[in-house]
């Protein structure tokens, strides 16, 4: 066990995980990147990147979380009326209603505070509250088909889902705000 | 459990972290929001942002939960001591967040080029990507030792530490780097 924690094994491990996620990380930048004269004319909406992002990532890598430990546990199938799915499902849709409106008030302050508020309140928190949604549902989504694809190529979900999941996630974080920003505000 | 009591644990559970990452992001959310004179200097920035945070959330998540379960298996003492182990371990979080930095600035420069957009040069994103990756990661090495030993030492279970304490920590000291190391970077240019 000792060559598993030299500074080598544990490259061997990490680094191309690591370069894999950049790259997919980088499909949410260059998205980023394509809107960023709006996002700099209305800096709410710059405030909004990061945390939606990183929420977005969360509901997933919860989500994938308790889905992994009901399958450990032997309490998960992959059903439609399973009540560990639907429970769980519902749970994702419910934080992101609770989360996403806080997240978009939050912006729109923090950004009068740094003077940059040029969007009313209201126009941010929908922004958030409708990309909130948007993802959940996604979320939801990509949660239950990487889980369900680890089940079936009998990977261990906890070394492949949550890593997958949460950047997958995060990269759907900034597209669907990119859509709900140009339907919204442009 | 029927589909309530999943639904009641499940978002009574996930709520508290969710919130205070969201925390976390929209004081990031802050910082990047204050750097239009920096994303103006520097096109190409905000490509690296989303990759640039995901690497410190993934390198230092790594980082904690190793150590944790070292703690768990009594691999490694509840404080600081130059073991080997630790240092090793601490070693290979920084140059791996430092190499992915890196291939993320690289990467960033030869797409943004072939699409035939606006991108700082090479140099310039290379330097923020390391000079930013480097203090960050030795800001979140130091709260992420912190907050395992020390939440092992009054007796919590550091598995549920790491995962609020990466993304909230790593949003924040993540997206300060960037905002230092660029300002860095423009003025040695």
């Amino acid at each position: 066990m000792a060559s598993d924690w030299s500074v080598s094994g544990i490259t061997r491990r990490l680094f191309p995980i690591l370069v894999a996620l950049t790259l997919l990380e980088l499909v949410g930048g260059l998205t980023l990147g394509s809107f960023e004269a709006t996002l700099r004319r209305y800096p709410s909406l710059l405030v909004l990147v990061p945390v939606t992002i990183g929420t977005a990532g969360n509901l997933g890598s919860v989500l994938s979380a308790r889905l992994s430990t009901a399958f450990h546990l032997g309490i998960l199938s992959f059903d439609v009326t399973d009540d560990e799915l639907l429970g769980n499902t519902i749970t994702t849709v419910l934080l992101a209603v609770t989360v996403f409106p806080v997240v978009g008030a939050g912006a729109w302050a923090v950004a009068r505070v740094t003077g940059g508020a040029r969007l009313p309140v209201e126009t941010v928190v929908a922004v958030a509250s409708i990309s909130g949604l948007v993802l959940a549902v996604l979320a939801v989504a990509v949660t239950v088909t990487a889980a369900y694809t680890a089940y079936r190529f009998e990977a261990d979900p906890d070394d492949v889902v949550i890593p997958v999941v949460t950047n997958v996630c995060d990269v759907l974080g900034v597209i669907v705000l990119f859509g709900v920003v140009r339907v919204i505000v442009t | 459990m029927s589909v309530r009591e999943t639904i009641v644990e499940g978002y009574r559970g996930a709520l508290p972290t969710l919130l205070v990452s969201a925390l976390g992001g929209l004081l990031a959310g802050g910082i990047l929001g204050g750097m239009e004179a920096e994303l103006e200097a520097v096109p190409g920035l905000l490509v690296v942002v989303p990759a640039f945070l995901a690497i410190r959330g993934s390198v230092y998540g790594s980082l904690g939960s190793r150590l944790s379960s070292a703690l768990h298996q009594g691999l490694v003492e509840p404080h600081f001591t130059p073991d080997d182990r630790l240092v090793s371990a601490i070693a290979a979080a920084l140059l791996n967040g430092l190499g992915a930095s890196l291939v993320a600035a690289t990467f960033t420069f030869a797409i943004l080029t072939a699409l035939g957009r606006r991108v700082a040069p090479l140099w310039t994103l290379a330097l923020i990507a390391l000079v930013g990756g480097a203090l960050a990661g030795v800001i979140l090495v130091a709260v992420i030792v912190v907050v395992v030993f020390g939440g092992y030492r009054r007796g919590m279970n550091p598995d549920n530490l790491v995962g609020p304490t990466v993304t909230t920590a790593g949003d924040i000291f993540g997206m300060a780097a960037l905002f230092v190391a660029t300002r860095l970077a423009l003025a040695v240019t």
